[in-house]
């Protein structure tokens, strides 16, 4: 035990004599969740755009007050002609014109129908999408307002309610992302590299002539990552409460227990990783490439698993932290508890033990 | 056999698919002998530490090392030895003390005794003001000695040394093998591979390994008559090149 204490104090020293695994530890999660609250995101804001209104009558302008008067739309500029429509778009600021036609009143009240064109700035799809979503959303309570003297016959009215995120922030969807990709850098990455590192250095063998057994070796390493990445987790979570305001419904401890397990899963992937590669650059990219990619583009965390195609949907079943994504959104968005995630957690689990067995195994057959 | 042999090895072998890496080896060393271990690169010395010190099981054959044998009691082994591998192998973001104080806590030695030893150390080699400095910012020849030092900390009955003088100066050298020296005379059996062959002539007796092989053991001076040769450089020579 006293052997093994020494051994961890060691291995803080290289952590917090490292400015640059100090930066990966404690910077990155910070700065991350910073950038996916605060730059990401998937909602839109002001957007500047422009108006060409060939009519220029009592409504147009209601309908532009309105646009105008909402948090979403800032009118940047009027223009006169269809020409001037291509160059405002070139110019990048403007992100969608809206084009009234002529007699736009006129036709209102004589024919019952009036056009209006929304054209959008598509180089951004979904910015393009969620914009004509919104002007779409406008137009319609204008229309109604106008109708709401005429009682229609038929008549059904959609009432949609938005659960578990009414107000659709994205940070709701980004915290656990980021969660998941963090605890899965500093714990895989950092500890294939410390393990790496020592290959790479020689004092493996020291350690592997000691009379240190290998697995003590291998738990003296990995003790101080579960330790800092709980601690990573409880500043996530901290973050995501205080300044994202962005509630945890469902059991904390349950959060916390969920948290260690992904995390022990994703140490034992590092101790996977530290056996295949013989320098810790190898190790970084391996752990790059071959977890944080998977991680952020299959793990559902921005692109939906469902609209995947088939085999990558099968693929995304063999990543833990899509499992754990799950887990975390149930736990802190709906609040449920373990008997609606239990099969997720075993799954988790299981494969957890897999790769325990796997490394220990691998790391054997290297000490050969 | 006679008890004061601290390592006795017989046909011992190593197999790495068909080739022989290490092919039926029969050798001992004495207590407190220092004991040169020599063969080019390649010719299988590393292999054939490694099975001594108890990190490579080997295919066949017998050994004992300080009385434990290797197939079996490869954790009674690691107790009872040292080893300092060719390359530097300190903690370079530990300071001199440190390191010290890590080696001294995995093998197991207690924080009175780890202290005591530190002062004695550092005395001896000089390093007082740089007790608390990282080792990385230390000259190489300083790391060398210190490494050796440390793998001595727990008093082993052998120590291993992998090439442990490879590119530090030659006066480092000498300094580095007075210290061996004194470490055999207090008893330790000090069991060394190096491409020096200088360093041979300094060793109570050496072995020769040609491709698997050990095709000359003997004194520096027995091994100079057996092949006629003014120098162990002339030895080394004649065998290697067949």
């Amino acid at each position: 035990m006293k052997r093994f204490i020494g051994f961890i104090k060691k291995e803080f020293y290289h952590i917090f004599r490292d400015r640059r695994s100090l930066f990966i530890l404690f910077g990155m999660p910070i700065a991350q969740i910073m950038l996916f609250g605060f730059a990401i995101t998937n909602e839109i804001n002001n957007v500047d755009i422009a108006v060409l209104d060939h009519s220029k009558d009592a409504i147009t302008e209601e309908i532009i007050n309105k646009i105008s008067a909402s948090k979403y739309f800032s009118i940047h500029q009027f223009i006169e002609k269809e020409r001037a429509i291509e160059a405002v778009f070139k110019k990048g600021k403007i992100k969608a014109v809206l084009n009234f036609e002529k007699e736009f009143s006129k036709n209102l009240v004589k024919e019952h129908k009036a056009t209006i064109q929304i054209i959008t700035d598509a180089t951004d799809p979904n910015t393009a999408n969620t914009i004509s979503n919104y002007v779409n959303a406008i137009l319609i309570q204008y229309q109604q307002e106008l109708n709401k003297d005429i009682t229609i016959e038929y008549q059904i009215v959609p009432q949609t309610r938005m659960v578990y995120n009414p107000e659709l922030k994205s940070v709701y969807m980004f915290v656990p992302g980021v969660m998941t990709i963090i605890l899965m850098l500093v714990s895989a990455m950092m500890t294939s590299i410390s393990i790496t590192r020592e290959k790479e250095l020689g004092t493996m063998e020291i350690l592997l002539v000691s009379p240190l057994k290998p697995i003590q070796v291998i738990v003296g390493k990995v003790f101080p990552y579960i330790f800092l990445s709980v601690i990573n987790a409880i500043v996530i979570v901290l973050l995501s409460i205080f300044i994202f305001k962005m509630p945890v419904q469902g059991s904390l401890f349950l959060l916390a227990i969920e948290s260690v397990l992904f995390i022990i899963s994703a140490l034992a992937l590092g101790i996977l990783i530290s056996t295949i590669s013989t320098t810790q650059q190898t190790a970084m990219m391996i752990s790059l490439m071959g977890l944080m990619l998977p991680v952020i583009l299959l793990s559902g965390f921005i692109f939906p698993i469902s609209s995947m195609p088939l085999p990558l949907q099968i693929i995304s079943n063999i990543i833990p932290a899509k499992w754990f994504i799950i887990i975390i959104k149930g736990i802190m968005l709906k609040g449920v508890g373990l008997q609606f995630i239990w099969k997720e957690t075993l799954i988790l689990l299981a494969m957890t033990v897999f790769f325990i067995v796997l490394s220990v195994k691998k790391y054997k057959i290297r000490l050969e | 056999m006679k008890n004061n042999n601290v390592i006795e090895a017989q046909e011992l072998t190593k197999m790495f698919g068909d080739f022989a890496a290490v092919n039926a080896i029969s050798f001992n060393v004495k207590k407190g002998e220092i004991f040169g271990f020599l063969g080019a690169n390649g010719a299988g010395k590393t292999t054939a530490m490694k099975m001594l010190i108890g990190i490579s099981i080997p295919t066949s054959g017998k050994a004992k090392v300080a009385g434990f044998d290797v197939f079996t009691q490869a954790e009674d082994i690691k107790k009872n030895i040292g080893y300092m591998s060719q390359r530097f192998a300190l903690y370079d973001d530990l300071t001199v003390k440190e390191n010290i104080t890590f080696f001294g806590g995995i093998y197991g030695l207690s924080r009175k005794q780890i202290k005591e030893k530190a002062t004695v150390l550092i005395e001896e080699l000089g390093l007082e003001k740089v007790a608390n400095t990282l080792v990385g910012a230390l000259p190489l020849g300083w790391k060398q000695k210190l490494s050796f030092s440390v793998s001595l900390l727990h008093d082993p009955k052998i120590v291993f040394l992998d090439e442990p003088t490879g590119g530090v100066d030659p006066i480092t050298r000498r300094q580095f093998w007075e210290m061996i020296y004194k470490a055999a005379n207090q008893g330790t059996t000090v069991f060394v591979t190096t491409h020096y062959m200088d360093e041979a002539e300094y060793c109570d007796r050496v072995s020769i390994m040609v491709n698997g092989k050990i095709e000359a053991l003997g004194t520096p001076k027995k091994l100079k008559e057996q092949f006629k040769a003014d120098n162990m450089n002339d030895v080394f020579l004649k065998l290697a090149r067949g």
